[in-house]
């Protein structure tokens, strides 16, 4: 849509760009149905990190404080990337797992339900 | 008593008697904001006074009403007001308050002198002119009362500079940015329609009530003082979409869609109000579901049945916000109990009685959802292991919230939205904020976000207490739960309770 | 929103200023409903209310311009009549 604008072909900045992050990217992680973390986290990590540092540092750092935590199995987990499902491979980069700047990665643990089963 | 005006005439001689024909000058090169948003304005002169004040009255009631409001604010001071609210946790809805909305009345200030310029008429130069005024009073009164209780409490200190960095104030930031960015006819919509008559009621009325309710008088009196002026406000509010309605049809879809963008926006603005009435006030006046019933489902129901013969319609989205009314306050208040080490106020678990009465107050949904999460919450900090998220949260790109509204239909459910622009993707929170953003990504896309600029590097370091000290906040006094804080402590000197034990803040990461 | 059509209101602070001012207005709008808030008075009423000059000086004993009601208006909902004589929202669809 053509933008109303005082000066003829304005054009915004987006400082948000993935060459601002210094060489990182930033992405999204969210554990469904435990919103006791109230909303969706960010993460800046280096594209060439390993998804297994997300799974082994980053997550348990991020998500640990929950007693369902202990019920992660990540053989088992269901995963959505940017809303399709998604298969990670635990030894490629993210990059390699096709997780970009600004993609959205879901997990579901399966009977993990959250506090007394509220979704919490 | 002879009257040799009526009050029409009267007025009329002080606007429009103002206005004279140019003739070195074309209209267009002194008013060159006119035409392109697309309003098409065939005769200001049809344009009808919301209040025929003239300057000479309106001087002498605004002197009456700052006579009333010192002499107010005096007595509070000189007799330690802050000492008669009912806990100190109050206060903590005041810094929000003061921290976020007062700054908004300086940007009115300015946004109506610009606006008030802008317009070609003569009779909207002198409303937005005198709201302009108006708008600097508030804040000026604000201010005051910012001087008295940053002497007793924490968190005050420095909100001028808070207001451009601090994560959850660019909430309200953004939400005035946008429309004083906007065109003339857009910033009018956004502020005198859809904020002041459409939800200004929900900011000032309930809340103010619950100062009042709270002891804290010096709030009542600004904000009833403030609302005093709202009345006008709201009414130019009405008559700028009445007179651009009448004006030409094809004016019609532009302002139903700032309709639908700014109502959204006010919205979720709005969410932090709601916030305050169901968890900050320790005496509660209604909830923010009774509040929304009142002020928005009956009189706005009202005002778009009286607006649908200009073949407008309730705001897009509208339906969302009775469902959300269940909702969205206890998930923003979950929101600043995960991140309160981050913030310039304190929040705590509500106790047995408020978390009955919010049973009561939301029966359909607090039980179910969220009270299972304050309970565990409050048993973890019980044992010394007070919950604080550790992790920066996603935001959403248009009104700037952590992203942790769940989606119409599943509330254990995040509702999640997103567009690509120019190389780039944006996520949203709700249809109502992706419909902003895609109307107008050459400006969204600009937002300044608090977590991306903190993971750019532009907030004063990584940890917790360089973005603090980068915010002008004191790391360890002004942030973490209540239970903690130094205002606690000092509550409990002044009212000679007992202090309770309690732990050292957790440093959270 | 059945039960919404053509409401109005107007909301007062709780003071002595304002006080004659709302019992003149429960006086000439028998079909308004007074309710009661924390420091404040807000009256609703379908289709019309009306403050009115006469009343309001028989009240107070003294001369009252309707624009005083601007130093103890809280809110209001409605169209706005105004004139030397009155003040008062209405709505009529």
């Amino acid at each position: 849509m053509a933008v109303k604008a005082i000066t003829p072909d304005y054009k915004g900045e987006a400082p948000d760009s993935v060459e601002n992050f210094h060489g990182n990217i930033m992405f999204h992680v969210n554990w469904e149905k435990h919103l006791m973390f109230c909303a969706p986290l960010a993460f800046a990590m280096p594209p060439d990190a390993p998804f297994s540092t997300l799974l082994e540092e980053t997550l348990p750092t991020a998500y640990g404080y929950h007693p369902d935590w202990k019920k992660v199995d990540w053989s088992t987990v269901e995963w959505t990337l940017d809303h399709e499902p998604f298969d990670p491979k635990h030894d490629a980069s993210l990059e390699e797992n096709g997780i970009v700047h600004r993609s959205l990665l879901r997990f579901t643990v399966p009977g993990a339900e959250g506090i007394a089963g509220s979704g919490s | 008593m002879s009257r040799k005006l009526n009050l029409r005439e009267r007025y009329q001689r002080m606007t429009r008697d103002l206005a004279w024909e140019p003739s070195y000058q074309s209209k267009s090169d002194i008013y060159p904001q006119m035409e392109f948003e697309g309003i098409k304005i065939e005769d200001w002169d049809k344009w009808e006074d919301p209040f025929r004040l003239t300057m000479d009255a309106y001087w002498k009631y605004q002197a009456e009403k700052e006579r009333k409001l010192y002499s107010i604010i005096d007595a509070f001071a000189q007799n330690n007001g802050h000492l008669n609210v009912t806990d100190a946790r109050y206060v903590n809805a005041l810094k929000l308050f003061l921290t976020g909305v007062s700054p908004l009345e300086y940007a009115a200030h300015r946004g109506f002198a610009m606006v008030g310029r802008q317009f070609a008429g003569v009779g909207t130069q002198v409303a937005c002119q005198m709201q302009s005024i108006d708008e600097l009073r508030h804040v000026q009164t604000q201010v005051h009362t910012i001087s008295h209780y940053n002497k007793y409490f924490n968190g005050f200190h420095d909100f001028r500079h808070m207001h451009d960095r601090v994560w959850y104030l660019s909430v309200p930031k953004s939400f005035f940015d946008d429309a004083m960015s906007a065109g003339p006819f857009e910033f009018i919509t956004a502020i005198s329609f859809s904020f002041e008559y459409v939800l200004t009621n929900l900011l000032f009325m309930p809340f103010m009530s619950g100062a009042a309710f709270n002891g804290d008088m010096a709030t009542v009196t600004f904000g009833f003082s403030a609302q005093s002026d709202e009345s006008r406000h709201m009414t130019l509010g009405l008559e700028v979409i009445k007179f651009m309605a009448e004006q030409h049809p094809d004016n019609i879809p532009i302002i139903q869609k700032w309709i639908d963008k700014w109502f959204w926006r006010g919205y979720r603005l709005l969410t932090l109000v709601g916030m305050m009435m169901d968890y900050m006030l320790p005496k509660k006046v209604m909830s923010w579901r009774e509040a929304w019933e009142i002020y928005f489902e009956q009189n706005g129901g009202a005002l778009f049945e009286d607006l649908a013969r200009y073949g407008l319609r309730m705001p897009k989205y509208w339906e969302q916000t009775i469902e959300g009314k269940d909702h969205i306050t206890h998930q923003a208040w979950g929101i600043f109990y995960n991140y309160t080490h981050a913030a310039a106020f304190h929040t705590w678990i509500p106790d047995d009685e408020e978390l009955d009465w919010l049973s009561a107050k939301y029966p359909d949904t607090f039980d179910q959802y969220y009270r299972p999460r304050f309970e565990y919450w409050r048993e973890q900090a019980e044992a010394g292991n007070r919950f604080y998220n550790p992790t920066l949260p996603m935001l959403c790109q248009t009104c700037q919230i952590p992203m942790g509204f769940t989606e119409p239909g599943n509330p254990t459910t995040i509702g999640f939205r997103a567009s690509d622009f120019d190389g780039n993707r944006y996520h949203f929170c709700s249809d109502g904020c992706k419909d902003i953003f895609d109307n107008e990504p050459q400006k969204f896309c600009q937002s300044w976000m608090p977590v991306h600029q903190i993971y750019q590097g532009n907030c004063g370091g990584a940890t917790v207490p360089d973005v603090l000290n980068w915010y002008h906040l004191n790391f360890g006094v002004d942030n973490f739960d209540y239970a903690q804080s130094p205002d606690r402590q000092h509550w409990q000197q002044w009212k000679g309770e007992p202090a309770e034990e309690s732990d050292a803040p957790d440093e959270a990461a | 929103m059945a039960d919404a059509k053509n409401r109005v209101y107007l909301a007062l602070q709780n003071n002595e200023d304002a006080r004659p001012i709302i019992e003149a207005i429960e006086e000439d709008n028998p079909h308004a409903e007074i309710n009661h808030f924390p420091a404040m008075v807000k009256i609703d009423a379908v289709g019309k209310l009306i403050v009115r000059r006469e009343t309001v000086e028989e009240k107070i004993g003294r001369e009252w311009d309707p624009q005083e009601i601007h130093v103890s208006l809280v809110s209001l909902s409605g169209n706005v009549i105004e004139d030397d004589d009155e003040f008062g929202v209405e709505r009529h669809n």
